[in-house]
């Protein structure tokens, strides 16, 4: 695909991303019962002190952030700091952990998505996600990318086209265009994780988050998903959660650093510690335990 | 380098261990399974001999008869069992599998009613056929539906027995998907019923198949309950529907094993072998299943 080639499937796509918008906030103020959340920035997501419950236990305090539009988010952190937790708060995902509880607020376009009204369904086909392990359904190439699209009932003219512009997105199609009808299973790792990238944006998503995406993968299958990451930000609001922190370097333009540490009851609960421009974190950070972290004295 | 692999050879070879207990413990091993297969190989034998001198093409084409023994077979009752096979599935495994699929996907396994029901199901797992059968009898034959001893009856009592080993082998096999299919299925926008439905029963399918033929020809096999609930002994007719009178290979075997003539003795012995050959390919259609469609996650 040449370059100017991809400049039309942006375009098109983010065409097709204002009209979806507009049909959206339909949606959004006939479900908006929850006020809107007072000095959201213009980010795509704010977080207002957010704090996650597992039962008992407090998994993460008091984080306030928020994620800019079509900008690539990294969330780093030692083990246990609750930035996965963050993240599968983002579309939802905790609410299948039995006794998980969600305090303070995530405004998704200053809707908060936890309000009573707000359609689960619609917030995750709008904040698409791809877990840390290749997760593809044991079906077809095809159908894999269909799925989504279909579940969701979204009005498709052409699946076919759907599922190509879905494949070349995530920079698959030439790979796999003479066998969509072959098992999924068949690809290999960083092909997978690449049609579960196809998969998410397949529904149109805005935002897509990645839970340490390449953690499961080789060298070389890495850095194919970091070109797509970098080239996929002109389109979609990524937010990835990795442990590399070369990832976070290479592909990020802002960083939150998480910590979590042990209270006098010993419960350790995850902050965030400070959230910045990349380059600033790395190059420059203002906390002594973010820089410790990042040049390796712990974590 | 040589030398060193030498030296750690012979230090690998010279440690000769192995006591005298642990020959010991593996020889009463192998003889609990050889009585076991002795057993089973005994059984066979005598069952294969006894039964080829009236395995023939009678044996499937004829009604039970009284009066001609040595032609005489027992057609009514492998229709009747048939009849009452598909009946059971048709009864037991909708119920069974939409129990496992609330159990596994849907119930919230720290409340305290739904843990009450996990063990009653275990617990009925283990109660004798005889009670289904007395059960079947007081509420389908007689008593509230009062139906009658028809196949319908017989065919709920039997679906009653295999109902809970239906529900735990279904809910072993929904277990087996992977949650990362059902994240991954929700992610994306699936209601949790378009991902029950789409993802995790198709991938459950083999194991639901595999458990339910084992309980299916657990189920064929029994005799006590039938007999309760009204199959009978001599019936010279096939079942013409849900409301017919009905014999089962297990009953007519039952009948035929007192009677005093050599040829109805023999009669017995073929019957047994025909049921058996029916449960051993169930059986084998079950493991054929399993294998065929085994996945590798």
């Amino acid at each position: 695909m040449t370059r100017s080639e991809q400049r039309t499937v942006s375009t098109e796509q983010r065409t097709n991303k204002s009209d979806t918008a507009s049909e959206s906030q339909v949606t959004i103020e006939r479900s908006n019962t929850v006020p809107p959340v007072e000095g959201a920035p213009d980010g795509v997501i704010t977080l207002k002190d957010l704090e996650v419950f597992y039962s008992d236990f407090r998994a993460v305090t008091n984080v306030n952030m928020s994620f800019g539009s079509r900008e690539i988010t990294a969330l780093i952190g030692p083990s246990g700091c609750g930035k996965s937790t963050v993240l599968r708060c983002l579309n939802r995902m905790n609410d299948l952990v039995p006794g998980a509880r969600v305090e303070g607020a995530v405004a998704y376009h200053g809707v908060d998505i936890y309000g009573e009204d707000v359609d689960v369904i619609e917030v995750r086909r709008r904040i698409g996600m791809v877990f840390q392990k290749p997760n593809p359904f044991p079906k077809s190439i095809y159908d894999n990318v269909a799925y989504g699209p279909r579940v969701t009932g979204m009005k498709v003219s052409d699946m076919d086209n759907v599922v190509e512009r879905a494949l070349r997105g995530a920079a698959l199609w030439d790979e796999v265009k003479d066998k969509l009808k072959q098992n999924a299973f068949g690809l290999s790792g960083g092909q997978q994780q690449r049609l579960c990238i196809a998969r998410a944006i397949a529904t149109s998503p805005e935002v897509i988050l990645m839970d340490e995406p390449c953690s499961a993968l080789d060298p070389i299958a890495t850095a194919k998903i970091e070109d797509l990451m970098v080239e996929l930000a002109s389109t979609y609001t990524i937010i990835i959660v990795t442990h590399n922190m070369q990832q976070a370097a290479r592909v990020s333009q802002r960083t939150g650093f998480f910590t979590a540490e042990a209270d006098d009851k010993g419960q350790r609960t995850g902050r965030l510690v400070e959230f910045d421009t990349t380059e600033h974190i790395f190059g420059n950070p203002s906390d002594a335990r973010t820089e410790a972290y990042i040049t390796g004295r712990f974590g | 380098m040589t030398a060193t692999t030498l030296v750690v050879d012979q230090s690998l070879k010279s440690g000769r261990r192995k006591g005298v207990g642990s020959t010991v413990f593996a020889i009463a091993l192998w003889a609990c399974l050889a009585i076991i297969c002795a057993f089973l190989f005994f059984v066979l034998a005598v069952i294969v001999q006894k039964g080829l001198a009236r395995f023939d093409p009678n044996l499937v084409t004829e009604h039970p008869s009284r009066l001609r023994p040595d032609t005489s077979g027992v057609k009514s009752a492998l229709f009747g069992t048939i009849w009452i096979m598909v009946l059971t599935a048709l009864i037991a495994l909708p119920l069974g599998i939409a129990a496992a699929v609330y159990l596994e996907e849907y119930a919230d396994g720290t409340r305290w009613w739904n843990r009450l029901i996990e063990l009653n199901i275990q617990n009925l797992a283990a109660v004798p056929s005889v009670i289904y059968g007395i059960l079947a009898l007081g509420f389908v034959v007689r008593g509230p539906l009062s139906i009658g001893a028809v196949l319908l009856a017989g065919a709920i009592a039997l679906a009653l027995l295999i109902l809970p080993v239906v529900i735990i082998t279904c809910r072993e096999a929904l277990r087996s998907v992977p949650s990362e299919i059902r994240s991954g299925s929700l992610a994306l926008g699936a209601t949790q019923w378009q991902t029950t439905w789409k993802q995790v029963l198709p991938a459950a399918v083999p194991g639901i198949a595999t458990g339910s033929i084992l309980a299916l020809s657990r189920a064929i096999g029994e005799a006590a309950p039938l007999l309760l609930v009204g199959a009978t002994t001599f019936l010279t007719f096939n079942p013409d529907g849900v409301f017919s009178r009905y014999t089962v290979l297990p009953t007519q075997i039952f009948s035929l094993v007192p009677l005093d003539r050599v040829e109805f003795r023999d009669l017995a012995y073929s019957t047994i072998l025909l049921l058996i050959i029916v449960l051993l390919v169930m059986n084998a259609l079950a493991i054929w299943l399993r294998n065929r469609y085994q996945r590798q996650w």
